[in-house]
């Protein structure tokens, strides 16, 4: 049970890295579905970075920066030339893919030491809760340290009122004189910085080395948990450990003697993000969803 | 400063993919300079070398056939602002059905009849497939690019199931496969000598059906003032929720028909790994032939340029198989970009009093 709930802390932290920024993204009306390739140029540039100067930390920025410059081309595409904003993250999520394979190739078959407990063994209480909970990497206390800080900045603060509101109606925003490009451009490099800080999880702490599509869609599986949690970043953190567990259920399933077939029960997050999603959307008519996800806007006046 | 034209440019709508694809060698250039590989030659492989001998062309052209089947049903899809991004779930159920039916079909059964019924049953597969997130669109208003996201790997895995479970081949030593087809499965070759197949004959056929069907009929019509002006449609009598459902219907359909020629032609049985890629990729076919049936086909052989160049690169300049993906990616972002000047023209002046 111990390994279980250690396994599921460590595979929840990428997913709730990626999420957090996705629906900061979201949230500002706009649709990024090239999470994947941010985190694998995350990953690859962090895992570079951080081999050649033998700093992790440097890795962790490095992995941002890279996630960010990918979220820049795509601003520059979706938000600056107002192209198809689905079909604009799909050409990211191609062409991060394609990128990260040819700068990595390099380094595969490397490896590193990887980001160790923030809080040493020996010095935590002796008990499997405090073992658990505290004796994890700092990279799992920053995620779920982000996602609050965005849910403080989405619900009491006046600059992320603004940026809900660009989100939900982008004309009137504008009408009231809210710059709704610069806002929305800087929500998409946020969830750019942090799905490329996730990649950096994968390649730095979680595996720890580069290999081609190592992310293994969990950058789409980040945007099933967006919708999952309504937009709410709070339940993003709830919907990242209840994610990681189910796709930790394949493994433990025939440990426990369930006879359910391990493809089964990998299904079952998508198939409740779909319930969800339903539920949501019938619940109220357009749902959670901020209501100008997805949709371009260009000022007329 | 970008500035609203009055009327689209009906000249960059057709030079839009060649300004794109241009854009795509000379970035492929830069970036292969810059990563210190030798980027003529890298070049010479990725683009020419699918065109020079009869084998490596023909290739291209079994490459192109899903593409144009599943790009060909997006274009429509897309005509009516309906985003279906779940063509790779839709092409794996097409696959699972057509799969079926060639596994269970009875012994002694008229062969003649075994292969169209794997056509059909790939294209019923795929339609049932788009039929649902069009279902939950029109009842509750889920939004489609979400769920029919979150099929492609409810499909994924229930092929993965299938292989490894109830439908294995118990000779195979536990790898995760069917039994091959039975010879009255598998589609015929169209050029002997080469793996060329009648599947050609289908993408053509099925993208002149569509093309007639958007430009000739009045459900064609529908589709397209949905895409243009959904309100204006709506008044003049077209349901949103009968539009959804048809192009859902007939993408879906069609992904899942590649989905069965596929596995009926170059694969021979299931497995995990049935190349669903090709649905992702169908996407940028759709968009590189201007969401125009006719212009698929072409934007099939585009594409599949990058598949053979991309293998031929894997085997000779041994790049990842990847690498072949950025070409895909850098496409897709220069023809969105150069998509935008059709309808907004490049202003270097500021307005006046500031926008």
């Amino acid at each position: 049970m111990e390994a279980f709930l250690v396994t599921m802390i460590v595979a929840a932290t990428p997913l709730l890295l990626a999420a957090t920024g996705e629906l900061v993204a979201e949230r500002s009306g706009v649709l990024n579905l090239g999470v994947e390739g941010m985190m694998l140029l995350g990953a690859v540039a962090a895992f570079a970075v951080a081999l050649s100067t033998g700093s992790l930390a440097a890795g962790f920025v490095a992995g941002a920066a890279a996630g960010a410059g990918a979220a820049a081309l795509f601003a520059l595409v979706a938000l600056g030339f107002t192209a198809n904003q689905a079909a604009t993250g799909l050409a990211l999520a191609i062409f991060g893919t394609g990128v990260s394979g040819l700068i990595g190739q390099g380094y595969v078959g490397n490896a590193i030491d990887p980001l160790g407990p923030l809080v040493a063994a020996d010095s935590l209480p002796d008990h499997w809760l405090a073992r658990v909970a505290l004796g994890r990497d700092a990279m799992v206390y920053v995620a779920i340290g982000i996602a609050v800080a965005v849910w403080i900045y989405l619900t009491r603060t006046r600059s992320g009122l603004k940026l809900r509101a660009i989100g939900d109606d982008a004309e009137s925003a504008h009408a009231v004189g809210l710059r709704v490009l610069p806002s929305r451009c800087a929500a998409v490099l946020f969830g750019g910085a942090c799905a490329g800080l996730a990649g950096a999880y994968l390649s730095l702490a979680y595996t720890p080395l580069w290999g081609e599509n190592m992310t293994a869609g969990r950058g789409w599986i980040a945007l099933a948990l967006v919708v999952f949690a309504g937009w709410g970043p709070i339940r993003v953190i709830f919907g990242a450990y209840l994610f990681a567990a189910a796709s930790l259920a394949q493994f433990y399933g025939g440990a426990l003697g369930l006879s359910i077939p391990s493809q089964f029960l990998s299904m079952t997050p998508y198939l409740a993000t779909i319930l969800a999603l339903v539920v949501i959307s019938a619940a109220r008519r357009g749902g959670a969803a901020p209501a100008m996800l997805g949709l371009p806007f260009r000022p007329t006046r | 400063m970008l500035e609203r034209r009055v009327s689209p440019s009906p000249a960059l709508a057709v030079l839009s993919p060649v300004i794109a694809m241009a854009l795509t060698v000379l970035a492929g250039f830069a970036l292969f300079a810059a990563l210190g590989k030798d980027p003529v030659e890298a070049m010479r492989i990725y683009f020419l070398s699918p065109f020079t001998d009869a084998y490596n062309r023909s290739e291209l052209l079994v490459k192109a056939i899903p593409l144009a089947l599943i790009g060909s049903g997006l274009a429509i899809c897309f005509r009516a602002g309906v985003f279906n991004i779940g063509a790779p779930g839709q092409y794996t159920l097409g696959a699972i059905f057509a799969g079926g039916v060639a596994l269970h079909a009875p012994e002694g059964a008229a062969m003649v009849w075994l292969l169209p019924a794997c056509m059909a049953a790939g294209f019923v597969g795929g339609m049932l497939w788009g039929w649902i997130p069009a279902l939950l669109r029109v009842t509750s208003g889920a939004n489609v690019i979400l769920v029919s996201l979150m099929l492609t790997y409810v499909a994924q895995l229930l092929l993965d199931w299938l292989v490894r479970g109830p439908w294995a081949d118990p000779l195979a030593f536990g790898f995760p496969k069917t039994a091959r087809f039975p010879d009255g499965a598998l589609m015929p070759n169209l050029v002997a000598g080469t793996r060329l197949h009648w599947g050609l004959v289908l993408a053509v056929v099925a993208a002149l059906i569509l093309w007639w069907m958007l430009a000739r009929t009045r459900r064609g019509f529908g589709i397209r003032s949905m895409g243009l002006a959904p309100r204006a449609a709506a008044f003049a009598g077209f349901s949103e929720a009968r539009t959804i459902t048809f192009v859902m219907l007939v993408s879906g359909g069609l992904a899942g028909l590649a989905g069965a020629v596929e596995v009926t032609s170059t694969i021979k049985q299931l497995q995990p790994d049935i190349a669903a890629g090709y649905g992702f990729a169908a996407i940028i076919v759709a968009f590189l032939g201007r969401l125009n049936p006719l212009g698929s086909l072409l934007a099939a052989l585009a594409l599949a340029v990058t598949y053979i160049g991309g293998e031929n690169a894997q085997i000779l300049l041994k790049l990842p198989k990847n690498a072949a993906f950025v070409f895909q990616g850098m496409l897709l972002f220069f023809l969105l970009a150069c998509d935008t000047l059709i309808h907004y023209r490049v202003r270097v002046r500021r307005v006046a009093g500031g926008a």
